[in-house]
């Protein structure tokens, strides 16, 4: 694959060089030239005038891929508790099995955690693949890795999904490399591609600026990460059944490097970004730290949370867990509160997907307002207090 | 733009005072010291750490070993953002490092000048006096010398840091019967030592937060090995200092302009009027090309001066130029910005009110517009 | 020791615009920068340093010849020595392709004892990179570094949870990705940069760091990227009007409208 240049149509109009996201593109005299920073992206493809660049797929030789088979979902679980992200990976992955005519299974690892596989049975998958062993109690990059390696060498999996957390986001690049596949990371949207069968990974890039949809052709598995909060839960059929094919597990000395010594779990209450209904949000239009009493104040009526843009993180208003955004979480309640948040784009990636969106910002100009659905022009403190009012007025139902 | 006088070190030195202004100096700070009046000591501390207090001094004095041409990036990219904090950076470079630098022996540059470029001191320029402002030759504070020390009597006034030295550089009459410039010598004062007070802080119009008072001296003790260069040298010293100090006013200047053209540009794209931004009017956007095109001229002259003294030219005539011009329509766009602001640019609540303010002194101080141009007129019209 | 540090120059993505009409990315004039957690990871190393005078920094990227200005800049934060591998050969590299390169040349630099690298970069944000850096060196990996202790060839470090954190023991040589939770990364100096640009920057291609050309770049890519396009954006919604009682008044009523309440 290949992006080139079409020197007789290539008009030197420097479009391309200006709307590459890589800065790879450079001017000879009259000509662009693709550099070494291209990643055949083609969005040089899409803003040429002129026809002059193409991008061409080279013929690779074909590996034989027809011995895998399978949507893997790695079955994530903390204390013996399945995470909500398996459960939304479950629901991914099954339109993506129904789309490719196979299996959905998930793989699981712990230490006597077994009523997690009639849990995941129930939330949809055809077989789990269960490893239990007292070394995988607590996730460690080595233990889970080679566990988890083995099983895809043995059974070929050709997609593994992951959630992109703190420990997906940290297993699947380890499994990829002794696979010797891809992996996409945080995908927001997967399909699959009808004619090849293949996966197609939507992700933002560039701090949310950009989208690209990545494929992986020649290899498998086909892997990716999907951050929480992205995809919809999976069913729960109670008392479905399906197969339980347990792992072989055996650890050598020196097998897993690393120790943990011990767990804290911090004090601060966990903060539910991802499940919460309404999110009351704030950013640096608050001013100070105190205007996040205001937001809480409104989050209480109506039983949801309050979060920050990361401009008011940044500042040291609140604590990091409570970010929405590109960095920070992403959410979707029904209804979520802008408070004095301008609306750049790192923010908006992570709550665009929101139920409806009301903005309330004293700039009237503020990109907030190009993506709410209503908007109040007005200075929050005094617009909360308002709504505080008028919601005092609503009868009770 | 400024690529001619620049290499990619320069370049790395003005994202170092960038990120440093624009991370520390941030809006709750400089309200604060506008309300205080007074400057956080732990800034200082961090601006002596990246260096700023020493930047072209050689590294074997303590200095960071830099040219001409950093120093004009520090200051400018400091003043864009607070023009009280490039005060700070100002005076051990030039008022207060100057003297020492040109005159200083071994032993009074390492134990005066060091400190002073490490942060661990500070010092003052001590020369305006009630009746010596523009006219350095009105000089009337006396040093009489006896046996292996001198006695020093007078009034020295508008002295910046006065209040929060620990040192001045103060020129005095040695030779009472010398007329004019002549018969001035310069010393090393500390600001402790018996007989040394310092007037009330002034109430100033801007660059707020850096204290200037007068000293008084009455009969205070300045043993000889304070004296900075030979009797008598005491004017060239100080013209000589003043020579590089216009350098760093005429950097705050494009500083401070490119700060109120940045705010102009920002509030004339903000604000609406009659349905359109106030930007998309015509007597707006002239206003706002006039300002960039202006600053633009500053800036070349500014960096040109730097440029020749890193380049070891003559570079009086250019450092007045510069002095003179950047300061004038660093002016002039700070006006204009607050015009553009309209109602708005005379309330604290927007930066532009405290640029207004702290700009105005930069005519005035280290020699005023006029003697810039008497320097420039009269260089041209040298028989 | 030598503690070697990962880094990356990226594009400043919160300069990064929309060209409202268009739709496409303006690149004018935006900074490319050390990306944040690359910076985290060398002051780490850097205040290991402070303690330890012994200990020695070395920073090494993959990028384009312009990568040597942020390496002045890791230079001039305190690092010892400074290594580029640029080549046309590692271009268009994925994370699994760039893994490959970055630890070819973490091989060729002598005596490394400790890999830092930051946790991901703002152009990307995938977090790849530093964990396949260390499967492709056969060293273990601690991602998410909140805080390092070293001692008696034992490192102690906490990894950041999404509810709190694990104290987790290894032992060198390892690699650690950090966040920003690590540390404040601290200025350069004048003076320090005046001598980064006495300083050799180590410039390597693939013929330096003994790899063949279809092991590396986009050659050696699993996953290519079949197109990209920006975000839709969402259409503008309903401003209200009024005072500020009647906006409130209006907002209450749409939400009761919507059964939102």
């Amino acid at each position: 694959m290949a992006v080139n240049v079409l020197k007789d149509k290539c008009k030197g109009c420097t479009k391309c060089v200006k709307n590459c996201p890589f800065s790879a593109i450079t001017m000879e005299g009259k000509l662009a030239v693709i550099g070494a920073g291209c990643t055949g992206c083609g969005q040089c493809v899409e803003v040429c005038p002129f026809g002059a660049i193409e991008k061409t797929e080279e013929e690779k030789k074909e590996k034989d891929l027809s011995a895998y088979h399978g949507v893997w979902v790695f079955a994530e679980q903390r204390d013996g508790k399945l995470m909500q992200v398996a459960v939304e990976l479950l629901g991914e992955g099954r339109k993506l099995a129904n789309a490719v005519g196979c299996e959905l299974c998930a793989v699981l690892c712990g230490d006597g955690v077994d009523e997690l596989a009639d849990e995941l049975f129930e939330y949809g998958a055809d077989k789990v693949y269960y490893a239990n062993a007292p070394e995988l109690k607590q996730y460690t990059t080595d233990a889970y890795t080679k566990v988890i390696y083995e099983a895809i060498t043995v059974y070929k999996p050709e997609i593994v999904l992951l959630g992109a957390t703190h420990i997906g986001r940290d297993l699947g690049p380890c499994l990829a490399v002794k696979c010797d596949t891809g992996l996409t990371a945080d995908c927001t949207k997967l399909e699959i591609n009808p004619e090849t069968k293949g996966i197609m990974q939507t992700r933002p890039a560039f701090g949310g600026n950009l989208m690209a949809t990545i494929v992986c052709p020649n290899h498998r598995p086909q892997m990716s990460t999907v951050r929480p909060g992205v995809m919809e839960k999976a069913e729960k059929i109670p008392g479905r059944r399906g197969e339980l094919v347990k792992l072989d597990v055996a650890f050598a000395a020196g097998d897993i490097r690393t120790k943990v010594l011990e767990v804290v779990k911090s004090a601060k209450e966990m903060v539910s970004l991802t499940d919460a209904d309404v999110i009351i949000a704030g950013g640096m239009g608050l001013g100070k730290p105190e205007g996040f009493e205001v937001l809480q104040k409104l989050a209480d009526r109506f039983g949801g949370t309050v979060a920050a843009s990361r401009a008011a993180v940044d500042a040291g208003w609140i604590d990091h867990a409570y970010q929405v955004g590109q960095t920070g979480t992403t959410v979707k309640p029904k209804i979520y509160f802008a408070c004095g948040i301008s609306g750049a784009i790192q923010h908006v990636a992570g709550m665009q997907n929101s139920g409806l969106i009301v903005a309330i910002n004293t700039n009237e100009n503020a990109p907030i307002f190009d993506i709410a659905d209503i908007g109040i022009v007005g200075d929050l403190y005094k617009v909360i207090p308002a709504i505080l009012e008028e919601l005092d007025k609503v009868p009770e139902k | 733009m400024a690529e001619a006088f620049f290499t990619e070190q320069h370049e790395l030195i003005r994202k170092l005072a960038r990120d440093f202004a624009e991370r520390e100096l941030t809006k709750e700070v400089l309200d604060k010291v506008e309300e205080t009046e007074e400057f956080p000591e732990e800034i200082l501390d961090k601006m002596a750490k990246a260096g700023f207090f020493g930047v072209k001094i050689p590294k074997e004095l303590g200095g960071q070993g830099a040219d001409a041409r950093a120093y004009v990036l520090v200051m400018e990219e400091i003043a864009r953002v607070s023009g009280v904090a490039s005060i700070y950076v100002s005076s051990p470079n030039s008022l207060s490092g100057g003297p020492l630098l040109l005159a200083g022996n071994d032993e009074q540059k390492e134990k005066y000048l060091r400190p002073v470029v490490t942060g661990k001191k500070k010092l003052a320029f001590a020369l305006t006096e009630p009746g010596a402002g523009s006219d350095a030759g009105g000089v009337a504070t006396t040093a009489v010398k006896e046996g292996d020390h001198y006695v020093l009597n007078g009034r020295k006034c508008f002295i910046t840091m006065a209040p929060l030295s620990d040192y001045a550089v103060v020129f005095a009459k040695t030779d009472m019967k010398a007329k004019g410039n002549k018969g001035l010598s310069a010393f090393v004062v500390d600001m402790h030592a018996s007989g040394v007070s310092c007037g009330k802080p002034e109430k100033k119009m801007g660059v707020i937060g850096c204290a200037t008072s007068d000293i008084i001296m009455d009969n205070v003790i300045v043993p000889e090995s304070d004296r900075l260069g030979e009797e008598g040298e005491g004017f060239k010293i100080a013209m000589q200092t003043l020579n590089t100090g216009r350098l760093g006013v005429s950097a705050q200047a494009i500083g401070v302009a490119q700060g109120c053209l940045d705010e102009a540009v920002k509030y004339a794209k903000e604000r609406k009027q009659f349905g359109r931004r106030i930007g998309d009017f015509q007597a707006i956007s002239f206003m706002i090309a006039d300002m960039a095109t202006k600053l633009e001229a500053a800036k070349q002259l500014v960096y040109k001066a730097a440029y020749m003294m890193d380049t070891r030219q003559d570079a009086t005539l250019n450092a007045s130029m510069a002095k003179y011009y950047a300061s004038e329509i660093c002016n002039e766009i700070a006006q204009k910005a607050v015009q553009i602001h309209g109602g708005y640019g005379f309330i604290k609540d927007y930066k532009i009110e405290r640029m207004f303010r702290d700009c105005r002194v930069f005519t005035i101080y280290e020699g005023t517009s006029q003697v810039q141009q008497m320097v420039i007129s009269g260089k041209l019209l040298k028989k | 020791m030598k503690i070697l540090v990962c880094v990356k120059q990226v594009p400043d993505t919160n300069e990064v615009k929309i060209d409202p009409v268009k739709g496409t990315l303006i690149r004018d004039g935006v900074p490319s920068i050390l990306n944040p957690d690359d910076a985290n990871a060398l002051e780490a190393a850097l205040q290991l340093k402070d303690k330890d005078q012994t200990i020695q920094v070395a920073v090494l990227t993959m990028g384009p010849p312009q990568a040597s200005y942020m390496l002045r800049e890791c230079l001039a934060m305190g690092a010892d020595e400074a290594y580029l591998l640029s080549d046309r050969a590692f271009g268009g590299a994925d994370t699994c392709a760039t893994s490959t390169t970055i630890a070819a040349g973490i091989k060729k630099v002598e005596g490394v004892d400790v890999i830092f690298a930051g946790r991901q970069a703002i152009d990307g944000d995938t977090a790849q990179v530093g964990p396949q850096v260390a499967q492709r060196l056969g060293v273990p990996v601690v991602t998410y570094v909140q805080d390092i202790q070293m001692k008696d060839g034992k490192v102690i470090v906490q990894r950041q949870m999404e509810d709190g954190y694990e104290v987790i023991e290894v032992a060198a040589p390892c690699l650690l990705t950090c966040v920003k939770e690590l540390n404040e990364p601290r200025y350069m100096s004048v003076g320090a940069i005046v001598d980064a640009y006495k300083k050799d920057i180590t410039v390597w291609n693939h013929v330096d760091v003994e790899l063949d050309p279809k092991d590396c770049g986009l050659n050696a890519s699993p996953t290519q990227v079949f197109r990209s396009f920006t975000p839709p954006q969402k259409g503008k919604g309903e401003m209200l009007s009024g005072t500020i009682g009647d906006m409130a008044g209006a907002l209450v009523g749409k939400l009761v409208e919507k059964h939102l309440i």
